[in-house]
């Protein structure tokens, strides 16, 4: 399977803690990879470096077969690789609708054109009602519960037509029946194409729906592989279970 | 457009229009001009600060840019007088609005308080530079347009009440269209989560820029209505900080971000301030009255007139349906 995203020796520091030490692991086309780690092992900090939220001290990243030097949020979302984040953000003041229209890359040629033209608010409710939010479509997404947001903020990423998502925790703080709806939505757009790379404490979740997995431990990996092949990997088991 | 929205514009220019022809003594009309001129000044840092949240202090650098343009324009070319100085205004203000772009778009680099800070100096930079570019400006002895003997002496302030009025009406098209449009759904979404829309793939930059360049147009014209006006113009009055404080009141008094709030602003702030003018006389009480005014706003109306009215009345119809909903059931 070719690459989608290479991540090459990553490092972070921040004082005298680092973040991502020399992390390096691969993201195959067409898969959903996760990465999976005890807490501030540096996982949203790999998610902030790779889509340009913050500076790398050190490291490569490739999307694409392409290598992204300075990486940028914007040219990268323009590009096809988008992120959610740990805690939910959407935009309070705007109704659903207005959030999943907002999150469409425009040209400048369409700045002028109405807010939310017919087609859109349809491709809009279309994918609300995938996520069973479609209800609220005209409400202020501000009033929506803390899972709601979290799949609000889901849905709106995809609105751009990325090639690769990062979900950084997607079910967590979320009940058991969205849990399940969540899962079912990263299956059918996985089977559509679209490729994953997913931050998840649920390692139940993560051995159903993932492969392969990538395990950080305090900034480095620590292993690479199938989920099988991770769960009984005894360096794992250590990182989880020892301190 | 809704109903309730066209009958506001037409209510509001139909007020304008008849103003000066039912009251046509020569200082309610003055207080008219003065009005309209704050309530486009208000309507248009309110189009860039009001959508965005990035505050601006130095819009009144660009309504003194715009002031001196027209002034060295009169000064050097010969572009007539009575109307076609009038003609001559979009392209000042257009010229301005894109010379300041390299300047917004390094102010635009920061954020919050700093932005607020940095646009503050750029105001002292224009007032400077009036000051000392003697050859263009003539420093502090001021600078004379020629007076408009066209428009007779009965009715010599009219033509730049209309003026004014049309720039306002100008100034709200342009933020109605906004708010329909992708840009104000760009806009909205930079105030609410900046870092988030660019993680969307939302040019920020350029977004802010586009509102940036409206605000300053608008500005830049309403300045040169202003010297024209007066015929005579001098660093201090053409780049007042009084003037800048006047404007980001007004918008917060009527309401950030609405449509209308920044003219209610100035349709009550505006003749309040000359009335304390008046009635305190030239001393610089009146200041203290402003200071008054605000801290009351801030007290009791913290989002601004607009918003408070419209929660009032929302509250008001869900009051009015769950006591009629009560009723139907008690039937
Ligand atoms: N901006 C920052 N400044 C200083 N230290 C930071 C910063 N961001 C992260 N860190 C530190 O880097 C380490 C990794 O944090 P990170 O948030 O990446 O962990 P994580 O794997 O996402 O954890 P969790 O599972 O709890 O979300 C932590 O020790 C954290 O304190
Ligand atoms: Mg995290």
């Amino acid at each position: 399977m070719t690459a989608l995203l290479e991540i090459d020796g990553l490092t972070k520091r921040f004082g005298g803690v680092t973040a991502v030490d020399a992390c390096s692991f691969t993201v195959p086309a067409g898969s959903v990879t996760a990465l999976v780690g005890p807490n501030g092992s540096g996982k949203t900090t790999a998610f902030n470096l790779i889509t340009g939220y913050a500076r790398a001290d050190a490291g490569a990243v490739r999307f694409d077969g392409a290598a992204v030097r300075r990486p940028d949020p914007i040219r990268l979302a323009r590009s096809g690789l988008t992120r959610t984040f740990q805690q939910a953000r959407i935009f309070p003041d705007l109704t659903l609708v207005e959030n999943m229209v907002a999150a469409l890359q425009q040209p400048w040629t369409s700045v002028f054109t109405r807010a939310v033209r017919r087609p859109e608010r349809e491709r809009a409710l279309e994918l609300l009602d995938e996520f069973g939010i479609a209800r609220l479509a005209d409400e202020r997404a501000g009033n929506l519960s803390y899972g709601q947001k979290k799949l609000l903020e889901f849905a709106a990423v995809l609105m751009g037509d990325p090639r690769l998502v990062l979900l950084d925790e997607p079910t967590a703080g979320v009940n058991p029946v969205l849990v399940d709806q969540i899962e079912e939505r990263i299956r059918e757009l996985n089977a559509r194409g679209l490729t994953f790379l997913v931050v998840e404490h649920n390692m139940n979740l993560v051995m159903r729906l993932c492969d392969p997995v990538v395990v950080l431990a305090q900034g480095t990996k620590l292993a690479e592989g199938r989920p099988d092949e991770v769960r009984n990997d005894p360096r794992v088991l250590d990182a989880y279970l020892g301190g | 457009m809704t109903r309730n929205g066209l009958l506001r514009g037409g209510a509001f220019v139909a007020a304008g229009i008849a103003f000066p022809l039912l009251f046509n003594a020569a200082w309610l009309v003055n207080i008219g001009i003065l009005t309209l001129m704050y309530a486009a000044l208000a309507v248009s840092w309110n189009l860039f600060s009001g959508f965005t949240g990035y505050i601006t202090l130095g819009q009144v650098a660009f309504f003194g840019l715009g002031a001196y343009s027209l002034g060295i324009t009169f000064e050097h070319f010969g572009i007539g007088s009575g109307y076609n100085p009038f003609y001559v205004l979009p392209i000042v203000g257009a010229c301005v609005a894109f010379a300041s772009l390299p300047v917004a778009w390094i102010a635009l680099r920061t954020r919050a308080m700093t932005f607020a800070i940095v646009t503050l100096t750029l105001l002292f930079i224009v007032q400077q530079l009036a000051f000392n570019l003697h050859s263009l400006t003539h420093g502090s002895s001021g600078l004379m347009l020629p007076t408009p003997t066209t428009f007779g002496v009965d009715n010599y302030d009219r033509p730049f009440y209309y003026a004014m009025l049309g720039l306002v009406l100008l100034a709200l098209l342009i933020c109605w269209g906004i708010l329909r449009s992708k840009l104000g759904l760009m806009l909205l979404s930079i105030r609410e989560d900046e870092e988030k829309a660019r993680g969307l793939g939302i040019r920020v930059t350029g977004t802010k820029l586009v509102a940036w360049w409206l605000h300053v147009f608008v500005t830049a014209m309403v300045g040169g209505v202003w010297a024209y006006y007066l015929t005579f113009i001098y660093p201090e009055s053409s780049v007042d900080p009084l003037v800048m404080i006047g404007a980001v009141l007004m918008t917060f008094l009527g309401g950030r971000g609405t449509l209308w709030g920044p003219v209610v602003g100035a349709l009550v702030l505006v003749p309040a301030q000359q009335y304390m003018l008046i009635h305190l006389g030239g001393s610089q009480l009146y200041l203290v009255g402003y200071a008054a005014v605000f801290m009351v706003v801030l007290l009791v109306l913290p989002r601004g007139i607009i918003p408070s009215i419209r929660d009032g009345v929302v509250r008001t119809r869900e009051r009015q349906r769950t006591r009629g909903g009560a009723a139907k059931a008690a039937v």
